[in-house]
């Protein structure tokens, strides 16, 4: 989790990601944002976040975010 | 048949009323008796197209879920056997075999889209080439473009590509697939449908609801006016000043601009405010693709609010797939180790939103200036993604960000650049559009536009004044709608009052609607995307 925070936090520092669960609905993250998550989160946990799995429900807090990369963990 | 002729409204009202009179489990089937019936007044041999496109879809995605069955099957009956690279590889195996059925249907469908919208132009570009080596040029095919073949290839690939996905099962019905694909109010000019959100009151029993019946009869009459009173009253007006360029130069270039964003907004929206309502007459429920675009106070806020649909599909069938496939991770990874940081972050974004914006421009048309006003929009939003930086010292050292001042500034900026990149899609010619363009810059010319210059374009004070107030009333109808939705907002007024509304938009179609000699009613521009 302290992994993803800091990924978040270099992108957006203002942003409260410890509260916040509308991170895509409010359009905090936009694609360009997303995109680099991925990227980090592929060198930092070496899994792949494949295309499908790219939705608001995985990306609208940092919890959902830990989640799946747990869950692609497990799978892979 | 055209959403603005006689026709389509007899058409309408007659399945209207087949519609709720027959036994219910038969609406949906009459709704696709009723596309292919509205899609073979543009031509019975257009039928074939959409029919090619309907079979290989099914046939494509039938197969791809049953690869998945046998998948889940397997996994199932081998839980606990298979370690972790077992199954990774297994499933490896199904996934490509899931693509040997998705990929050549994705090739003969956008390769139908692609020869028929695209061989002229690609000839026309070789032709420009041989004459320069001197070798005789190829004739152009001239191909005539099939009714909303753009709209729905990529409607009906959407679907294909989310079976694949495994986000929702294929669909088994052969006919309610068609009906998908061919949906009469969405045909023409979008919005670009997901079969999860349409299944879910498409192909339901719909019994006569009056409220819905009356909401969606108001929304048709809105989009009539917007296209009747606005965009085919302006349009002349556009004409004039674009198809004369030698004519109108400086200060009628600004116009035209001006004039021609209000047109395009209104015709598009009208087109859909007009499909929205013939979904939710009938009972469906047809996505929005516009939430008051022009009040974006960015590019980037625009496209997220204008065609929706469309955006959409690029972003989530094109744009993430690019920037995050295998292969632009790996370059990006490997600027990173040769410590090129500031390239390894911005690699797979430029590069996927190059591409997505040619392919934006491109499917607007067969021409460069569709091509140049992509890529213009795709450097104007990377330019803005890295100033973000200087943006935010500014707001750091100035607190006016969220000031009315502010925000009218930013909305006002996007209105004109955007007004200002859809001169290309006025012009038709790239070196045309940037001359007239310069024109603003050069002919100090504004007063000539107020002493007359006005009366010249093919519309009378009269035909301003409509427009002034009509303008005004799109505006206050957008200011309305930010706090919840119009429509419910007249419902709560009192009947006299909501029947009074419309009778008065009715009346003003009649009135003030653009007929007759001099107005061109017959096309919606984006039907022709």
């Amino acid at each position: 989790m302290d992994t993803i925070m800091e990924i978040l936090k270099d992108l957006h520092p203002d942003v409260d990601f410890e509260a916040c669960d509308t991170l895509v609905d409010d359009h905090i993250l936009d694609s360009f944002d997303i995109v680099s998550i991925v990227a980090d989160i592929n060198d930092e946990f070496d899994v792949s976040i494949p295309v499908e799995e790219i939705i608001p429900e995985n990306f609208n807090s940092a919890k959902a975010l830990n989640a799946l990369v747990e869950r692609l963990m497990e799978e892979e | 048949m055209l959403f603005t002729s006689y026709r389509f409204i007899a058409f309408l009202l007659v399945l209207f009323f087949v519609y709720y009179l027959i036994p219910k489990h038969f609406q949906w089937k009459l709704l696709l008796v009723a596309s292919y019936l509205f899609y073979a007044f543009a031509g019975p041999k257009y039928l074939i197209y959409i029919l090619a496109t309907t079979l290989s879809t099914y046939c494509a995605s039938l197969r791809i879920d049953r690869i998945q069955s046998v998948q889940a099957g397997y996994l199932k009956e081998n839980k606990g056997k298979l370690d972790r690279k077992e199954r990774k590889a297994y499933k490896a195996q199904m996934k490509k075999k899931q693509r040997q059925w998705m990929i050549p249907c994705m090739v003969f469908n956008f390769g139908i889209l692609a020869v028929l919208k695209y061989a002229d132009f690609t000839i026309g570009n070789l032709n420009g080439l041989l004459r320069v080596f001197h070798v005789a040029e190829l004739p152009l095919p001239g191909f005539l473009l099939p009714l909303g073949i753009s709209f729905y290839t990529f409607q009906t690939m959407g679907y294909l590509i989310d079976v694949y996905r495994g986000k929702y099962p294929c669909e088994r019905n052969i006919g309610k697939l068609a009906l998908f694909i061919s949906f009469f109010p969405q045909l023409i000019q979008g919005p670009i449908s997901r079969f999860d959100d349409l299944k879910e009151t498409m192909f339901s029993e719909h019994p006569l609801d009056l409220r819905n019946v009356s909401f969606g009869l108001e929304r048709i009459l809105w989009g009539y006016f917007k296209k009747l009173v606005v965009a085919d009253k302006l349009l002349v007006a556009v004409n004039a000043i674009v198809k004369n360029p030698g004519q109108y130069e400086g200060a009628y270039v600004l116009a035209g601009m001006f004039f021609y964003a209000i047109t395009l907004y209104a015709d598009f929206t009208g087109g859909i405010d007009v499909a929205i309502g013939v979904g939710q007459v009938l009972g469906i429920r047809i996505q929005e693709n516009f939430i008051r675009p022009y009040f974006s106070r960015s590019i980037a806020e625009y496209w997220r609010r204008w065609h929706i649909s469309l955006g959409a599909w690029f972003r989530e069938y094109l744009f993430y797939p690019i920037s995050v496939s295998r292969p632009v991770l790996d370059s990006s990874r490997r600027c990173k180790k040769r410590g090129q940081g500031w390239l390894s972050r911005r690699l797979p974004i430029y590069v996927s939103s190059v591409i997505v914006w040619f392919v934006t421009g491109i499917w607007h048309g067969a021409a460069w200036n569709f091509i140049v006003w992509g890529l213009l929009n795709c450097l104007v939003i990377l330019i803005s993604e890295e100033c973000k930086p200087l943006y935010e010292k500014f707001h750091k050292r100035f607190s006016v960000k969220d000031t009315f001042w502010y925000r009218l500034f930013e909305v006002a900026r996007t209105f004109w650049l955007m007004s200002f990149l859809r001169t290309l899609d006025c012009y038709r010619d790239v070196g045309t559009t940037f001359r007239m363009v310069g024109t603003i810059f050069t002919e100090w010319n504004i007063g000539e536009l107020f002493r007359g210059g006005l009366m010249q374009l093919g519309l009378s004070v009269a035909d301003y004044g409509v427009l002034a107030v009509a303008v005004l009333l799109l505006l206050a109808v957008s200011l309305t709608g930010r706090t919840g939705s119009v429509r419910e907002k007249l419902a709560a007024r009192p009947v006299a009052f909501r029947y009074a509304a419309c009778f008065a938009m009715f009346t003003a179609i009649l009135i003030f609607g653009a007929y007759g000699a001099g107005y061109d009613a017959s096309q919606f521009i984006y039907s022709q995307f």
